[in-house]
């Protein structure tokens, strides 16, 4: 069997140290999943939990400790961004949480999404002007907005600025870090719906970095839970709203303030938040989640639990399931 | 009735500009009763919690309208018993703890301040060892772990969900009658949040306190309270029993915002409002909705709509009712 083809990102043990006065910080600590093509795999997590590093290790903002990261089956990525070809880095964008810094105050929206259009040379000069109002236009903005600065517009209108710009050189392969998490719940539709679209029709892969379950629910193929710098749940997004299986993910399951009864009903019976995530700096011993967890057994400070398949596709790792 | 707000107009001014805030809201609330006021980002719900308390800025100016608290006009007391009701009656959790701990001072001293200034309004004036005695006490009963480590420590040194509880402690010392929460978990966690409402619901209990939470967040304010405002730009759209709004919401903004909520229990989510927050420099004369709502009516744009009972335990104000 050849999975190689169905997948676009590769990702295998890979591991992200830092070196602080204090000691060493295991931000990822052998992250290991694939996104195939065309799909949305979510990377949930609390702060501290090594989501966003390991979206940034993706898109080459630093290199890698250890592991390897292949995208479309021949390019290394654990190049830094710098000596990345120019295709590359055409390829592979990345859509920031808060569009009220990640967009340059003092240009306009044609020439903040008409930037990467001439960087890439991806249309030539006569015609700019027309693409980037096309660009506009597909994510649901009118032509008026070309010649408007970002201080007029919404936060959800300057996130599909950003979202216009990510695209603009016509990538596969997205990461959404905390895109929606700064925008207002009326905005966030919009933008998650465009998000939808845009997949749908250009067949683009996303890497979803949240810590919100309504927008993984609504946007997401799979899901992958990270907790202190370890992946420790990997499941197709119905099957693990209906059947969370690692006593993290119940807990965080059972923490989302309901929006009605049939939310509540999906919400994990008989387990309570308790504790707060411990110091990456000196991560218990075992299973890191062993401090929290109301199930934990002698064996779970000890040593690590390995990965079991708990149905196709659904891989926890916990020794309750042993 | 505990608290009354009728017809209140807050404006701000800057230089050249006036900013019509609020516009005409008006709340009530009994004795024991958890309001909760649901407003996005800019729809006025932190100016209308500090006109509560009369903390408001000081470009601030109060055209019109009442505030009662008890037997009190909150608009109209003197600072004597302003200052009363602040120490003794009306406690308040900030939303960012950050920024409402003073960053170079200790826990202790912040709370001492507290504890003492409000002993003094008792007409008890402590020692140092009653001081720290009461301390220890309000620290235990937000359940935070080694008080005496808290007390040393100086906000940066304490987690977010720590600083979070100080603020709460701190809160509580002064909340004899109501508690006003404004986005009580902002930046926390949803791990963290859960043990955190949950801890104020324990703690309003116990107490019998009346709260008033404000938040964007649907889920939180359906979990927490028994009554809702739905807030828009400075003006109550719709009051009605908490589970009566989320079953059965009537107003077009209440009805979009509860729609573009990502849910757990299944994948969907509507559209998302058109437009954003109208400029509160030129508000729109009549429904401060009007420009946004797919329903708006010629009408809707002149004359701003008055409250229509729907039935016994929900108000709208929308000509579509009328």
């Amino acid at each position: 069997m050849s999975l190689q083809n169905n997948f676009i990102l590769n990702v295998s043990d890979l591991r992200k140290y830092f070196n602080i006065k204090e000691g060493t910080v295991k931000a990822v600590d052998g992250v290991s999943f694939s996104v195939k093509y065309g799909e949305t795999l979510a990377l949930v997590g609390e702060s501290g939990s090594g989501k966003t590093t390991t979206g940034h290790l993706i898109m080459g903002f630093y290199t890698p400790d250890g592991g390897q990261l292949t995208y479309k089956d021949s390019y290394d990525l654990s190049v830094p961004i710098k000596r990345r070809s120019l295709e590359l880095k055409r390829d592979l964008q990345i859509v920031f949480q808060d569009p009220g810094t990640s967009l340059n105050p003092k240009h306009m929206v044609k020439d903040i999404v008409g930037l990467p259009l001439r960087i890439h040379r991806v249309t030539d000069k006569r015609e700019l002007h027309s693409k980037v109002a096309e660009l506009l236009e597909f994510v649901g903005l009118s032509e008026e907005f070309l010649f408007k600065y970002p201080q007029e517009l919404g936060g959800g209108e300057k996130q599909l600025v950003a979202i216009a710009r990510a695209l603009a050189p016509n990538p596969s392969f997205l990461i959404l870090d905390e895109s929606t998490s700064a925008l207002d719940v009326s905005s966030q539709a919009k933008v998650l719906n465009t998000l939808n679209k845009i997949q749908r029709e250009r067949n683009l892969s996303y890497l979803l970095i949240t810590h919100d379950l309504g927008v993984v629910r609504n946007i997401a193929h799979r899901v992958l839970i990270m907790y202190l710098g370890k992946v420790y749940e990997e499941a197709p997004t119905e099957e693990f709203f209906r059947k969370p299986l690692h006593p993290y993910t119940q807990m965080l399951l059972s923490s989302i303030p309901a929006l009605s009864k049939e939310d509540e009903s999906v919400k994990p019976k008989g387990i309570e938040s308790i504790g707060e995530i411990p110091s990456a700096l000196n991560p218990p011993k075992g299973c890191r989640f062993h401090t929290r967890c109301p199930f934990a057994k002698p064996i779970c400070s000890e040593r690590e639990p390995p990965d079991i398949l708990a149905d196709k596709e659904h891989v926890v790792r916990c020794w309750l399931y042993e | 009735m505990i608290l009354s707000v009728e017809d209140l107009h807050v404006h701000y001014k800057s230089y050249w500009y006036t900013h019509k805030v609020l516009n005409g809201v008006w709340l009530r609330m009994n004795e024991g009763e958890r309001v909760g006021i649901i407003g996005e980002t800019g729809s006025g719900k932190t100016t209308l919690l500090k006109s509560i308390l009369k903390v408001l800025p000081q470009n601030s100016v109060i055209p019109r309208g009442q505030i009662r608290f008890r037997d009190i006009e909150i608009l109209k007391a003197d600072d004597r018993v302003l200052a009363s009701v602040r120490r003794r009656e009306i406690g308040m959790i900030f939303q960012d703890p950050m920024a409402a701990l003073n960053p170079v001072f200790k826990i202790k001293d912040q709370l001492y301040d507290i504890i003492k200034y409000k002993m003094l309004a008792d007409g008890v004036s402590p020692s140092r060892e009653e001081l720290h005695e009461e301390a220890l006490r309000v620290l235990s009963d937000v359940r935070l772990p080694d008080h005496e480590r808290v007390l040393e420590s100086y906000p940066f040194q304490l987690s977010g969900g720590m600083r979070q509880r100080v603020m709460i402690a701190m809160a509580l010392l002064s909340a004899g009658k109501l508690l006003l929460a404004d986005e009580p978990t902002t930046n926390i966690d949803v791990t963290i949040q859960d043990q955190i409402l949950r801890l104020i619901g324990r703690l309003v209990k116990e107490r019998g306190l009346s709260t008033v939470l404000v938040s964007h967040a649907l889920g939180m304010v359906r979990q927490m309270t028994d009554r809702s405002y739905v807030l828009y730009a400075g003006d109550i759209m719709e009051e009605a029993g908490t589970e009566e709004l989320f079953e059965h919401p009537k107003h077009p903004y209440t009805q979009l915002l509860i729609a573009s909520a990502p849910r757990i229990s299944e994948r969907g989510i509507g559209e998302g409002i058109k437009g954003k927050l109208p400029d509160y420099r030129s508000p729109p004369s009549g429904c401060r909705f009007a420009p946004r709502c797919p329903f708006a009516m010629e009408k809707c744009y002149n004359v701003k709509p008055g409250r229509t009972q729907v039935n016994a335990d929900h108000t709208v104000a929308c000509h579509l009712y009328e």
